[in-house]
Formats: structure tokens, sequence, C-alpha cells
């Protein structure tokens, strides 16, 4: 039982994350900043791209 | 006689909602396409398949109810997954495109980490399934909001799937020529398409407008699509013998 959650846990991780984990978790960070700038009155569509761009650079740049 | 059956329907209702209805059955049909030409057929046609089923489970169970569904929701939940997946592929369409170039017409089916794939490739089928259902959900509040607007629920919904079904027909007809393309070229392509719909439909998902609305996914295809292109251009100069293999 203890397996199969843990092979369980294991395939969700490897499907959504990935080999790398900080361009997955760019994601939702990112979306949770623009959000709480759009709360605060700040217009904010701009920040989820430009901070998928960066992460990609830097992983890019990582080689 | 044409008097008579078109007397009945409600041109405005039926344009407004094909019109409407098209935009999102183009989105649909694109992601569809997209992975089955990338990553195999048989995940991605089984994962749109499976989301057409669950939405017609959907449609047919709660009929005008459906429009309670909370899409803003569903489309963060698409959004981000999409997003994450959008930049693994656009990184790894980078690397190969820099790599290879135009290579890759009789590359085997493999994913962008290099696994041949077995059975069930999950990450197609999940993402043609959302799409799907994403698509679709929005095609039939289109055709909700349109049929209750006018009275014409029927007419409004003929013009929805009739949209749905040309464009069908003409992704169907374009895929012989996708299939061509080379495989490194379109994880790239895919990437730039999954990152953009992503992104768009993540920052909607939160409650934010994209200035201009739906012409804001195609300046998101540009500028991802323009990041993508300068950054091959930046490998390729980093590594060229790497780039001339």
């Amino acid at each position: 039982m203890r397996r199969r959650a843990k092979a369980f846990v294991l395939f969700w991780w490897d499907f959504v994350i990935g080999d790398d984990w900080t361009m997955a978790a760019t994601v939702p960070v990112s979306l949770a900043a623009a959000y709480a700038l759009h709360r605060l009155g700040v217009q904010a569509w701009w920040l989820v791209p430009l901070a998928a761009l960066g992460v990609m650079s830097l992983r890019l740049g990582r080689r | 006689m044409a008097a008579a059956i078109f007397g009945k329907v409600n041109a405005g209702a039926f344009t407004a909602s094909f019109l409407a209805s098209a935009v999102e059955a183009i989105e649909m049909v694109a992601i569809v396409i997209g992975v089955g030409v990338a990553r195999g057929w048989r995940s991605s046609l089984l994962g749109a398949a499976s989301g057409l089923v669950v939405l017609l489970v959907l449609s047919l169970s709660f009929g005008t109810a459906l429009s309670a569904v909370p899409i803003q929701d569903l489309r963060l939940v698409v959004g981000t997954l999409l997003l994450i997946f959008g930049l693994q592929w656009l990184t790894k369409g980078i690397r190969r495109v820099a790599a290879q170039g135009l290579a890759g017409y009789h590359e085997e089916d493999v994913d962008p980490s290099g696994s041949p794939h077995t059975g069930v490739d999950w990450t197609s089928f999940v993402i043609s399934f959302k799409g799907v259902l994403l698509e679709g959900l929005e095609i039939a509040f289109i055709v909700i909001s349109f049929g209750a607007t006018s009275h014409s629920l029927t007419t409004a919904a003929a013009g929805g799937v009739s949209a749905l079904v040309l464009i069908a027909l003409g992704g169907v007809a374009s895929h012989r020529t996708l299939t061509r393309i080379p495989r490194s070229v379109l994880i790239f392509a895919v990437g730039v398409m999954l990152s953009s719909f992503g992104s768009f439909w993540g920052v909607e998902g939160i409650g934010l407008d994209w200035p201009g609305g739906e012409i804001a996914l195609a300046a998101l295809v540009g500028v991802y699509g323009a990041f993508g292109l300068a950054a091959i251009a930046l490998q390729r100069r980093a590594a060229p013998t790497l780039a001339r293999t």
C-alpha cells in the first residue's frame, strides 16, 4: 500500500515537475505574484510571460 | 420551402454562435494536432476523444446549468499545467533545433526527454484531454449565452457544432502537411503554442484581463516564438560545431 502511494506520488511528480523543478515552480509563483499585484491595483498580466522567459533564459544559459 | 425552414432559424444567433465557437474550436484543434504531430497521434486522439466524452456527458447531464461550472478555476488549473509543459517543451525544442537544425524527418517517436513511448503517452493524453474539455466547455457557454439571449438555443447549438465540425475537418485535411515538418521544429512550435495558451489561460484564471482580449494570444505566440528563435541563434553561435551536426 505504502509502495503504491509512493509510486503514485512519484508518477505525478515526474509527470508535472519533470527534470527541472525551478521551471515548474516559476509558473504558480509568478501567477501568485501577478494576482497579488492585481489585488494592489497594478496591471500585472505581463508578469507571467516575463517570468517564463526569465526562467527559460536561466535554464538555457546553464547548459 | 427554404423560407419555411430558414424562417424558423435565427440567423443572427447562428452566425454569432458559429463565429465565436470557431475561435475556440481553432484553439482546440491546434492543441490536439500539435501534440499529435509532435508526440504521436494515438495518445493525443485518445485524450481528445476522452475530453469529448466527458464534455458530452456534462452537457447531457447538466444542459443549460452547465454555465454554473467554475470556468475561471478550470482556466487556472489548465493554464498552469499547459505553461509548465510548454516551458519544458520550448526549452527542449530550442536545444534540439539549435543542435540538429532541420533534422528529424525520420526520428523515432520520442518525447523531448528522449524516452521512447510505450503504451499511452500520458503527457499527450492529458494535454489533449484538457484542451478539448476547456475549449469545449467554452463553446458550450457561448452556445448557452447566445441561445438564451436570442431564445434560440437549438440554432445557437447548430452554429457551435457546425464551427467545431468544420474546424476539425480543416485540421484533418492539414495534418498530412504538418507531419512533413521536422520533429525538432515541431517540438519547438508546440512548445511556443503551449506556453502561449498556458500564459493566456493562467492569467485569465486569476481574474486578470489581457489587453486586446483574444488578440493577446497571437501576441504571446509572437513573443515566445521570437524569444525561441533568438535563443536558437545564440545557442548555435555558442556551439557552432554542435549546431552543424
